[in-house]
């Protein structure tokens, strides 16, 4: 391949792209992201190739191994194109049939097409799956059709067209003032304007400027970014590429979570692939501008997400925050000026460049601009990542687009912003979601993991389970971050075993308070929000625990006992030859019985009993 | 038998240089150490300090803040257990807890026999499979407590077969 050097070649190449495909030609498109590799997509995919290859059609049928589709309840995901029939959970088995009845006969296999829980129907098209319907995919939106590892299909939909204008036909200014007046706000947490970021990094005095990807995607229970950079990570090069020729930056970082072999595999290739065709390295496009990008592996440290510690964790030094100011865009990586955005906002900027800041500034709120992707996960029928408008409601993301909460439960609650966050109760689901309303109700929009909970999360032991998260995560820097949580996971601790006391709440509440005013970076500054947000909601089921001794959620193991519904139990005995602790006796055919000296709540009974006998209480 | 991967200092040397770039970084020559090694062997802290001419208390205060990094040999299994919070309201407390006492180790501990590490994640960001526990990078999704009790046992027989 010949580096592309002007603008023309670029659409050249592009045409040239385009008119090799064939929209036509019957393909499968497989989805390789991480979850549906869990449930066994490579071996489909393989399969696939196989079956194919045997049959004589693997030229005129094609296979695309692409990244996350999004909707991860349903892998391994498979869409056959052009038609656009879904088939969901297929196996190796299933490959002969799909090549022989839909792709040469175009007939549809019942069994493998989707059934929507909320009206039974079948569903054929991806195009009518509610889960994708009620979305509006403008990040994720070429994820399910291309290959993540081909260039060649990101510039066939319009890829890099966006850094050639930026480059070529506006100057740096331009590109920042298009930012702004987008009105895109960072993905990553607090939700800062973007171009006004980059302005201020612009306008600071240095010749080295650095631009930095935050991939350190640590909150637990999101995963958008570490889809978008297995998907689509040409889209993260190219909004760095255009950012740092706004800013004036020559050497970016990508800052990767080590958990994500799958996302550093795929940038790693598509940084080669761009260094190729000449949108990274020397004279970019033949602009004169030069800009090269590194990877640097996270090493399994939360408290790096933090942009101070980001930082120091690249220049090779352990992963502890500074205070700010100075902010990064003064003096960031060695001391220089710094942009950092996260791999969703970084994102969203072709889309800005490309379509301009008046399409995009129509999406959303008021104040708050575009999409957001919402990592649906927890007790939720749909799991997958949801991309909506700003200012869509809670209820529609769960119910509408998440299917609903499994078995019929009841939703208690949703947590949001992950271990800064806080939950919402279901009370408030028809708040339209922006980064103020979500402060307003005391959580937070950060990466987006929405964890729904069901009647069975117990919100003191959820509450208290983040505390740990923090604790353990916690650099030790700061005294408020470093000993405050650990006093507050002791009370919390305390309080799921059964010993509560009278004014643990206010002592919880008086600490939460200190400790945000006083730690020192966001992660202490937060860490008391997901107990603040859980005893101004669920105060109680905190009253519960620690006065009448209770977990009302039957989910606090020193609080519940285990007992056998006699009128229930058939005697089958899969319970009793199954307790690790022995716990269970009773003769065949008649109703077990629990030793509650010597159960150990371990739950197996319950998870084995065909027949709903066994109790919590 | 896989044997445990040996030590060799002669080819930390060729860790450290990446081409015509130069050294490589502290982290990610103590990245690939541990992956070669599956922990950072004291001697080889020195040689790195030495060569990259950092000062041995950066190196040390480095590789004992990231939880990638470990000072003792891992196990030949190391089985990770996702403790993230959509595997956490699916249960993977008691998941933990079968196979903390199946083991008889705490999490971050290694068998006496040098078979089996625990480990914790915080989000593997596969919160569709949920919970999920990883044993040698092979993930296995909506597992619970007797799930995990089997896949366990199923290492162990493999393991005393081969």
């Amino acid at each position: 391949m010949e580096t592309i050097r002007t603008a023309e070649g670029l659409e050249e190449y592009r045409e040239s792209l385009v008119a090799r495909r064939e929209p036509d030609k019957p393909r499968v498109s497989v989805c390789c992201g991480t979850g549906c590799r869990v449930y066994g997509s490579m071996k489909v995919i393989d399969a696939f190739r196989k079956e194919l290859g045997s049959r004589g059609l693997d030229q005129e049928m094609g296979v695309v191994s692409t990244g996350c589709h999004g909707f991860c309840e349903k892998g391994p995901v498979v869409v056959l194109k052009p038609s656009g029939v879904f088939y969901q959970r297929v196996g190796v088995e299933d490959v002969p049939e799909i090549v022989a009845e839909t792709m040469v006969n175009g007939a549809v296999i019942d069994r493998l097409t989707y059934t929507d829980p909320a009206t039974d129907k079948k569903i054929v098209y991806e195009r009518d799956v509610p889960f994708y319907q009620k979305q509006k995919r403008l990040v994720l939106d070429l994820n399910g059709d291309i290959d993540p590892t081909n260039i060649e299909d990101y510039i066939v939909f319009n890829g890099y067209a966006a850094l050639s204008k930026a480059l070529l036909q506006m100057k740096p200014e331009e590109v920042i003032e298009e930012v702004v007046h987008s009105g895109l706000r960072g993905r990553g947490g607090a939700g800062f304007p973007a171009g006004v970021k980059w302005r201020l990094c612009r306008e600071a005095k240095g010749d080295v400027k650095y631009i930095i990807c935050n991939a350190d995607e640590g909150d637990p229970g999101a995963y958008m970014d570490r889809s978008i950079m297995e998907g689509n990570p040409h889209r993260v090069l190219e909004g760095m590429i255009i950012g740092a020729w706004a800013i004036g930056a020559h050497q970016g970082y990508v800052y990767i979570r080590n958990e994500y072999p799958l996302a550093v595999e795929n940038l790693r290739i598509a940084i080669e692939q761009a260094e190729e065709y000449g949108f990274l390295g020397h004279n970019i496009l033949g602009s004169g501008f030069d800009f090269s990008i590194q990877i640097r592996p996270g090493s399994g440290a939360f408290v790096c997400g933090e942009e101070t510690a980001l930082m120091a964790s690249i220049e090779d030094r352990i992963g502890e925050p500074r205070p700010r100011p100075p902010y990064p865009a003064v003096s960031g990586l060695w001391g220089k000026p710094t942009n950092i955005n996260n791999v969703e906002t970084w994102a969203n900027v072709p889309l800005i460049i490309d379509r301009g800041a008046e399409w995009y500034s129509v999406i959303g709120t008021d104040k708050s601009k575009g999409t957001k992707i919402f990592s649906v996960v927890g007790n939720i029928n749909n799991t997958g990542l949801v991309e909506v408008p700003m200012g869509a409601t809670l209820w529609e993301i769960i119910y509408d687009i998440g299917g609903g909460i499994p078995g019929g439960k009841e939703c208690k609650a949703v947590q949001l912003g992950g271990p800064s966050g806080g939950c919402i109760p279901s009370a408030h689901f028809d708040v339209p979601i922006d980064y103020e309303s979500l402060q307003e109700l005391g959580s937070m929009m950060g990466s987006g993991g929405m964890v729904v909970c069901d009647e069975n999360t117990c919100m003191v032991e959820f509450a208290r389970f983040f505390m740990d998260f923090v604790q353990q995560e916690s650099c030790g820097k700061c005294v408020p971050c470093r000993l405050g949580t650990r006093a507050m996971l002791e009370v919390l601790t305390r309080i799921t075993q059964g010993e509560g006391r009278e004014g643990d709440i206010e002592y919880l509440l008086e600490l939460g308070g200190q400790i945000k005013e006083s730690s020192l970076c966001g992660l202490g500054q937060t860490a008391p929000n997901p107990v603040l947000s859980t005893i101004r909601y669920f105060r109680d089921e905190y009253e519960a625990h620690i006065l009448d001794r209770c977990c009302p959620s039957h989910a606090c193991k020193p609080l519940i006992q285990y007992s056998i519904d006699v009128e229930k139990c058939t005697g089958c005995g899969r319970c009793l030859r199954k307790c690790p602790a022995e716990a269970i006796s009773g003769a065949k055919k008649e109703p077990h019985v629990i030793d509650r000296e010597k159960c150990i709540k371990c739950g197996t009974c319950l998870e084995l009993c065909k027949f709903d006998a066994v109790v919590v209480e | 038998m896989k044997s445990q991967p040996r030590y060799d200092v002669s080819e930390i040397g060729e860790l450290l240089w990446n081409g015509e770039d130069g050294d490589r970084s502290l982290m990610a020559v103590l990245e690939e150490i541990q992956a070669r090694y599956r922990y950072l062997p004291e001697d080889a802290l020195i040689l790195v300090s030495e060569r990259l001419g950092v000062p041995l208390s950066q190196t040390y205060s480095v590789a004992t803040f990231y939880n990638a990094f470990s000072l003792e040999p891992k196990g030949r299994h190391v089985v990770n257990v996702c403790m993230g919070t959509a595997c956490n309201v699916r249960g993977s407390r008691k998941v933990l807890e079968r196979i903390r006492d199946k083991l008889g180790i705490q999490p971050g501990q290694t068998t006496e026999d040098g078979e089996f590490t625990l480990e914790t994640v915080n989000c593997l960001g596969a919160c569709a499979l949920g919970p999920i526990v990883v044993v040698d990078g092979t993930y296995s999704g909506q597992m619970n407590g007797s799930k995990a009790d089997a896949l366990i046992r199923e290492v162990m027989s493999e393991s005393e077969g081969s």
